[in-house]
């Protein structure tokens, strides 16, 4: 019993010892937010992202390497609203990091910094996965993304001092890029609008807010239920009767039932990179809008 | 004289000058109440219209306040709706803990009688052993109980309802959340870190049992009661440190009655992720206790039921390594998981035969050294093929190694009136297939094979359904 308290007790002052960090070591719970934090920090932070444009966030588990970058972490940047439910709590808890527990500077949840969409009415199971706090899903509005950054900019401000002057102004260089690109984004996608889609979840609601797209079904029967044979072949009737014109998926998301839609359908299918890394031109944020008009725009033709 | 002459001038001057203005005054008065009657009306007319302006302003000013009142109506409103959608808490019932519940239940055929279910070559816990009965079976309903204390500290309390309709507290902790430098520290009883699936709670297992040596060497899994102090490295590569110290709860520790540490344990684990698919996590635990009269039933060679009993040193080494597996590191629709734990137990010390004094053969108790090394391990896997569905195999292990046991020599007892400690090798077979409608619910069917026992070939078959009521569950590696 001594050896091991001896070690902990030695181990304890090696951290102690260590030198400070010098740039803001940040957590990441998803891409797009990976990348805000790469615009507005640039070299000045460190940034570790837990998930990747092909994983699910709702179903990712508390790795031992998220828990070891949760422990180190100056920053943790998540959307919250109960998207990552399953698995936040636990990278907070394993983590021992006070500095991001919830409520702390440390701790900063986008969907905080917009309103939300799809308000549940009721809460309850029986409706399926439902996030009790509404759409969690609010990347795929630039103007969202706008609102975040600057809320971003001043947190990371705040943790980091010192650097403090350098997130600002990136953040008004990257606002003012991001301004112009939205207004090229909404001329692009004028005719989009009132186009009729079908998604595989609800995870596109605030792209179709944003330019005005009519969703006119799911391809899941219910939020987070997997697509069943029976609501496919009813989706199908539907859709020969009052066709869309895209069934749009996201690239974490399994084609094969966007596909047989389509085949059935002929509806094309249409896949979204959802998120920065989803498709080779979404390699940042401007490239993932760039990306997401140019393939709607295609299947619109 | 020029003086005078200048007076009276002046005084001329003075006297005719009142006649002229007096001689002017009719027409230029009225010329001039002509002027300010004009400049009134003019006045008038000014005031009028600035009254106007004013009134017009003033009811400009009404309706910019009313149009105010109601921008700012209409922010309250939307700023309620923003707390709305942003989950604020709206009252006072917001701070109730999260409360979830698991139900449990199985249908099970058995084969042969569960009441003879016993690991041949090992002391049994002193719990029955986690074989369930024939027919319909309630499993435990689990009520877990969790919050944030304050600022600085989380609680959680998981309470088991048996079948048998006891309550039990198989967890009941509070843990600080703010200690610097990655220590974390918790009093209370909970499951212990030691090896992989012991933390786990049995809803969350991937079959419907626990793996044979859990059964043999921890009586399904091990309870810590007392303090914990943990440490996370702050290294990229996953590294924690932990011990746990206090009162032996759970076999192979006994309650002492005694106020030092009479049952600690230890943990290292370490864990990482290879490329985006793959993970890991590998530990290496240790359990010591000093157990006390830890009593254990067995039937002696005149084949009457007499409680023997342990006192002495255990200890129990466990290494575990895990493997997880998904396309891109994307689980939700296949991934495959691998799991292995090792097992070795040492005890030392005194046995005791027939502490009660009701054998036929030699009316006890009698005491004598004895001391075991024996060991274990288990392997399994399991596949999520599609969505929802998964498919799993898992082979256990156990070997009753080396014991000497003193009282079956001399003391005219003989290695017959201890059967259950017959030198054995058990071993068991078990597949599984588990169909997930979502993460809150999941039926299973499973077969096993057993050879725990010299000459008896066991069959079980088991449906069973997990449910979990209230919030989302973890997503535990």
């Amino acid at each position: 019993m001594k050896t091991p308290l001896c070690i902990l007790a030695a181990l304890t002052l090696a951290v102690a010892a260590a030198p400070v960090h010098a740039t803001l070591n940040v957590l990441a719970c998803e891409p797009e937010w990976g990348a805000l934090v790469s615009e507005i920090a640039g070299d000045k932070a460190k940034v570790y992202v837990a998930t990747t444009a092909q994983q699910d966030p709702h179903h990712v588990q508390a790795r031992p390497a998220l828990i070891a970058r949760a422990r180190s972490a100056d920053l943790l940047v998540c959307t919250g609203a109960e998207l990552e439910v399953g698995w936040l709590p636990l990278l907070l808890s394993k983590g021992a990091n006070p500095s991001i527990q919830v409520g702390q500077p440390g701790y900063f949840e986008a969907a905080r910094q917009v309103t939300l969409l799809e308000l549940p009415r009721a809460l309850d199971r029986s409706l399926g996965d439902v996030h009790a706090a509404g759409n969690p899903h609010i990347q795929l509005d630039p103007r969202n993304i706008a609102k975040v950054a600057d809320a971003l900019a001043e947190r990371m401000a705040q943790i980091a001092p010192a650097d403090a002057e350098t997130f600002r102004a990136r953040n008004r260089d990257f606002q003012s890029r991001w301004q112009t690109a939205i207004k090229r984004w909404e001329a692009q996608a004028a005719p989009l609008q009132e186009m009729p889609i079908v998604v595989y979840h609800k995870n596109v609601s605030y792209l179709e807010n944003w330019l005005g797209l009519k969703e006119i079904g799911t391809l899941e029967p219910l939020p987070g239920i997997p697509p069943t044979p029976s609501h496919l072949a009813e989706l199908i009737a539907k859709l020969r009767a009052d066709p869309a014109r895209a069934i749009i998926y996201a690239a974490y998301q399994s084609p094969q039932a966007a596909e047989f839609v389509s085949a059935q359908s002929k509806v094309p299918a249409v896949m979204i990179p959802f998120t920065v890394g989803g498709s080779d031109r979404a390699k940042d944020l401007f490239g993932l809008f760039d990306d997401t008009i140019s393939r709607l725009l295609d299947a619109q033709k | 004289m020029r003086r005078t002459t200048i007076a009276a001038l002046v005084l001329h001057a003075l006297l005719c000058a009142a006649p002229a203005a007096r001689a002017a005054s009719d027409d230029e008065l009225a010329q001039i109440r002509k002027q300010i009657e004009d400049l009134k009306a003019t006045y008038e007319r000014r005031i009028q219209a600035l009254e106007d302006r004013l009134k017009q302003a003033e009811s400009a000013s009404k309706q910019a306040s009313e149009a105010a009142d109601k921008a700012e109506a209409a922010a309250q409103s939307a700023e309620s709706a923003a707390t709305k959608a942003t989950g604020r808490p709206q009252a006072a019932n917001a701070f109730n803990p999260a409360i979830s519940l698991i139900l449990q239940g199985q249908y099970g055929w058995v084969n042969p009688d569960p009441d003879t279910y016993r690991i041949q070559g090992f002391i049994p816990p002193s719990s029955d052993l986690a074989v369930g009965a024939r027919g319909f079976n309630l499993g435990e309903s689990e009520l877990v109980i969790t919050a944030g204390v304050d600022p600085y500290f989380t609680g959680r309390l998981v309470a088991a309802l048996t079948p048998d309709n006891e309550a039990e507290v198989e967890e009941a902790f509070a843990q600080t959340t703010r200690l610097p430098y990655g220590f974390t520290l918790r009093a209370g009883r909970w499951r212990s870190a030691i090896g992989y699936q012991n933390e786990q709670h049995p809803h969350a297992w991937d079959f419907v049992d626990a793996p044979l040596p859990y059964q043999a060497f921890f009586g399904g899994s091990y309870l810590a009661q007392g303090i914990q102090a943990r440490w996370v490295a702050p290294t990229d590569l996953y590294l924690e440190l932990g011990f746990e110290g206090g009162q032996g709860l759970t076999f192979p520790g006994t309650q002492n009655n005694t106020s030092g540490f009479t049952a600690n344990s230890f943990f290292a684990k370490i864990g990482g992720d290879i490329g985006v698919s793959y993970a890991w996590l590998a530990g290496l635990s240790q359990v010591r206790a000093s157990p006390k009269d830890r009593t254990f039933d067995d039937i002696d060679s005149a084949g009457g039921l007499v409680t023997n009993s342990f006192s002495g040193d255990s200890t129990t080494t466990i290494a575990d390594f895990v493997l997880k597996w998904a396309p891109n590191g994307n689980p939700a629709e296949r991934n495959f998981k691998f799991q292995t734990e090792y097992f070795w137990r040492s005890e030392d010390g005194t046995a005791t035969f027939d502490q009660f004094g009701t054998s036929n053969v030699v009316p006890g108790p009698l005491s004598a050294a004895y001391s075991s090394r024996q060991s274990g391990w288990y392997a399994q896997a399991v596949y999520q093929f599609v969505p929802r569905w998964r498919a799993g195999l898992r082979y256990d292990r156990l070997n009753s190694g080396a014991v000497t046991n003193q009282l079956a020599s001399g003391l005219g007892l003989s290695a017959a009136d201890f059967p259950l400690l017959a030198s054995y090798n058990p071993s068991r077979i078990a597949a599984m297939v588990d169909f997930s409608p979502t993460e809150f619910s999941r039926l299973r069917f499973q077969a096993m094979k057993d050879d725990i026992a010299d000459g008896v070939t066991g069959y079980q078959y088991w449906l069973q359904y997990i449910m979990s009521i209230g919030p989302h569950g973890a997503h535990q590696f």
